[in-house]
């Protein structure tokens, strides 16, 4: 990634941007953390917070008009939430704080004109930045002085006004602005600043610019005599103590100074699950509850669209913006550990994030893109994906994959493409969903094998293509037949990559045929999930509908689904980069189910089947099998394999009368496992064929390590990148495994 | 190189069935992308078979090859 796509990445995601408050406060306080901390009666530290912002605070806060609160969202649900009421509250109730500590001096000398509000803040804020300040004024305090108790309490002027000497503010009274006077003090003082409300001679300096306050006269600004409320006077202030700063620096007097002054935020806030609540009421005399009540209606603004729907962006505590940048970091690292791998490979690739995101950030494109990256460089981790691919390179070997006309036949019109986790997960299903479709449609082909999805998700687009280009030539050798998919992976990754083929879902095709004959019609209500994949595809989850309809099956919708629909923690091989993180999405998705479950993604099916819900493939219902749908086990991977394979073997024999290859001689050893073994072997992702490779080179070998006490044995054998030993004992004409682990690290000098 | 000896390699019980030898400490050369370790590990004196425990290859040896992995 280039720094230009970062910014363009990070510039996306608006979840650092300003809320309405603080964007059209003129002097910008930080209201959401003030809001905050007032909720939480923190009086103390909210006050130091408005100190921190505010110049003559304790003036100030008594006497802001609240322009944030025309901007404040909550405005959308019961009212604005009364920041400047909580200022006061805030004052009148916390611990006085001694005055800023000044910058150390720059030893630039500025003249103030004016005692009112703007040029009292002018001196406060070009003190606190080490401006030697001489304030000139008729009087100090003008328009602040006679204000009654209940604005101003007595006393709080005056103090402010201590403050500004102990920040070396020298006050000299008595002064009368003329022409000469100005002239004098452009000579003596670095820079000079006249406050247009209280110095009415300002007038005849002209209109002072906008952006800078500065006048025809260099290094003399001037604030507006507009007589703006208190805040807006602040700003003023604020405004020329930035231009006294440019000016005296030799810089820029115009760049970069959009953010002075109120300001349109890009930032969004949904209301949708906020409840209206009101104001509330009074605006003196409230009590500590009623601050906090009012505080606490603070909506705490910000985004966080995506993270509040994805369990991956919640689970590393940030949001698409530090992400951004932690991949980028991730990959600057020459030298040190790359941090970010497992973040990066943990990413479902569901697009969710992009779905809900106000800016169309996509989580999926940056982690891919990522991946791909880390791909070509040769630093993706060899482990991470590595068990996955080498199921894929299995769902197309031999064993497993096929692609031929119907029996008897020369030319297909169609050609069935279940998909090998669908056949990995229910091949009955798959064997009844064949021969109802030749038996309906006719020329019917069968084609068993990957889409190429985990792949592409793993980031090797080489490895993805290969794949692809076989399928392909296999296709179009069958005469570049409609394709019938079950899978919505497939659907979608066939379509992406194969845009010369008509592709038809089965649910489309089903809907059109009407149901297959032995479909069960007792259906119930269920909840019916949309897997991420078809999350573009309306079409798709129509027909699904239609077809649950037929089958008298009530649906209730989730929360999140349709568009809107979740990961199940198997797309982007999440649950092989981070297995934690896939069983948390999983019993996530699980926990929302208030009915059983239906799907037409295996995938979700199987996991969803192992949080303990009773899950439904909809081919458990159009196709099912003689126990109860939903009682079908989620099979394990070595189980998976199998049934790819059996299926295989069982419909080249029953259709098409061609035995399998022959076996390889290690599936002769006769193994079973105890249930911690299985278990294990899950886990660890290690299977039974890798088991059964062991204990056939232990035999002939005779390599293997013997227990004193328990007699059990122990044997190890590296198949290729990964070594696995298996402990056992011999039982009848075969073994029973106790135990069975695996490393990738190895002995050098060539043991196994 | 040094060394390395660590606790999870425990072999206690264990003896080579081929040679029918107890098992003993010896150092071995273990690689892993590029990386080369010697580590003390349980051994048969006679065919040099290295043992590698259930302990070692899922903790220590697990987090060396996945921090090798991010290198
Ligand atoms: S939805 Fe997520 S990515 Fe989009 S702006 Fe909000 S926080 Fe950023
Ligand atoms: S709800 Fe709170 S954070 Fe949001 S705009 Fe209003 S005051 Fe600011
Ligand atoms: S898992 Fe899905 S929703 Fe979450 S970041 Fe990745 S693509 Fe977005
Ligand atoms: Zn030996």
């Amino acid at each position: 990634m280039e720094q230009a796509e970062l910014r363009a990445w990070e510039h996306k995601c608006i979840q650092e941007e300003t809320p309405w408050c603080t964007a059209a406060c003129p002097i910008h306080v930080d209201a959401r953390e003030f809001c905050s901390l007032m909720a939480q009666r923190r009086w103390d530290k909210a006050w130091a917070l408005l100190a921190r912002t505010m110049p003559l605070p304790g003036v100030l806060a008594r006497m802001c008009g609240g322009t944030c609160e025309s901007a404040c969202i909550r405005a959308q649900a019961g009212g604005a939430v009364g920041v400047s009421r909580l200022e006061r509250f805030c004052a009148d109730n916390s611990t006085h704080l001694p005055p800023p500590r000044p910058l150390p001096s720059r030893n630039k000398s500025v003249a103030v004109m004016g005692g009112g509000m703007t040029g009292l803040c002018a001196a406060w804020e070009m003190a606190r930045r080490g401006f030697d300040v001489t304030l000139l004024c008729d009087a100090v305090g003008v328009g602040l002085r006679d204000l009654p108790d209940t604005v101003l309490p007595a006393g709080v002027l005056d103090r402010e006004i201590a403050s500004l000497r102990a920040m070396g503010v020298v006050i000299e009274t008595g002064v009368q602005l003329s022409r000469s006077l100005i002239e004098s003090l452009l000579e003596e003082k670095d820079a000079v600043f006249i406050d247009g409300n209280t110095v009415s001679e300002a007038g005849m300096l002209g209109e002072p610019d906008e952006l800078t306050l500065g006048t025809r006269l260099a290094g003399l600004f001037a604030s507006p005599a507009d007589n703006a409320p208190p805040e807006f006077q602040a700003a003023a202030a604020r405004r020329a103590a930035n231009s006294v700063e440019r000016f005296t620096q030799g810089v820029s007097m115009v760049s970069g100074r959009e953010l002075e002054g109120p300001y349109q935020t890009r930032l969004f806030t949904s209301l949708t699950t906020v409840e209206p609540v009101a104001p509330v009421q009074g605006s003196s005399g409230w009590s500590e509850a009623d601050a906090r009540d009012e505080a606490r209606r603070c909506l705490q603004c910000e985004c966080m669209e995506c993270v509040n729907v994805c369990e991956y962006l919640k689970h590393y505590k940030q949001y698409p913006k530090v992400y951004a940048r932690r991949i980028y970091n991730n990959a600057s690292i020459v030298m040190g550990t790359r941090q970010a791998n497992t973040m990066i490979n943990s990413c479902m690739l569901c697009g969710l994030c992009q779905a809900v995101c106000p800016e169309d950030f996509s989580m999926a494109d940056l982690c891919l893109e990522a991946r791909r990256s880390m791909v070509e460089l040769g630093t993706m981790p060899p482990s991470t994906h590595e068990f996955a691919l080498r199921d894929m390179a299995f769902a197309n070997g031999d064993s497993c994959a096929l692609a031929r006309h119907a029996p008897a036949e020369d030319s297909s019109d169609y050609l069935f493409f279940p998909g090998c986790q669908l056949t990995a997960s229910d091949p009955d299903g798959v064997h009844a969903a064949y021969a109802d479709l030749r038996a309906r449609l006719g020329r019917v082909g069968l084609m068993l094998r990957c889409c190429g999805a985990p792949a592409h998700w793993a980031g090797r687009q080489s490895l993805a293509d290969q794949s692809l280009s076989i399928l392909k030539g296999e296709w179009e050798q069958l005469g570049s037949p409609r394709i019938i998919a079950a899978c919505p992976t497939c659907l979608k990754t066939l379509r992406q990559w194969l845009p010369d083929a008509e592709i038809v879902s089965h649910w489309s095709a089903l809907r059109a045929m009407g149901l297959p004959g032995g479909a069960r019609a007792d259906g119930g209500t269920l909840t019916v999930g949309d897997p991420c994949s078809a999350r573009h595809d309306t079409m798709l989850r129509e027909d699904v509908r239609t077809l649950l309809d037929r089958l008298g099956v009530d649906t209730v919708e989730p929360e999140l689904n349709g568009e809107l629909a979740q990961c199940c923690g198997f797309g982007g091989l999440l649950a092989e980069a981070n297995p934690e993180l896939g069983q948390a999405v999983a019993q996530r998705r699980a926990d929302e189910l208030t009915k059983d479950f239906v799907t037409y993604c295996v995938m979700c099916r199987d996991r969803i089947a192992r949080m303990g819900k009773r899950a439904l493939h909809l081919y458990d219902l159009l196709y099912p099998g003689d126990g109860e749908p939903g009682s079908r086990p989620a099979p394990g991977y070595s189980d998976r394999r199998e049934n790819r394979t059996r299926l295989c073997e069982r419909l080249l024999r029953e259709l098409w009368n061609t035995d399998q290859a022959e076996a390889e001689p290690h599936e002769a050893v006769q193994v079973a496992f105890t249930d911690e073994a299985a278990r294990l072997m899950e886990n660890r992702r290690i299977l039974r064929s890798d088991v059964q490779k062991v204990l056939y080179h232990a035999t002939r070998t005779g390599a293997q390590f013997v227990h004193d006490e328990t007699d059990r044995l122990l044997a190890s054998w590296r198949p290729s990148t990964v070594a696995y030993w298996v402990e056992y004992e011999p039982q009848n004409d075969g073994f029973m495994v106790h135990r069975a682990w695996c490393h990738r690290m190895r002995v050098r000098g060539g043991q196994s | 190189m040094s060394v390395i000896r660590v606790p999870e390699a425990d072999a206690a019980g264990w003896r080579c069935a081929a040679c029918d030898e107890p098992l003993v400490m010896r150092p071995v050369e273990l690689e892993y992308l590029d990386a080369l370790f010697n580590v003390e590990l349980p051994t048969c004196p006679q065919c040099n078979r290295v043992f590698i425990s259930e302990e070692l290859a899922l903790g220590k040896m697990h987090q060396v090859e996945q921090l090798l992995e991010d290198k």
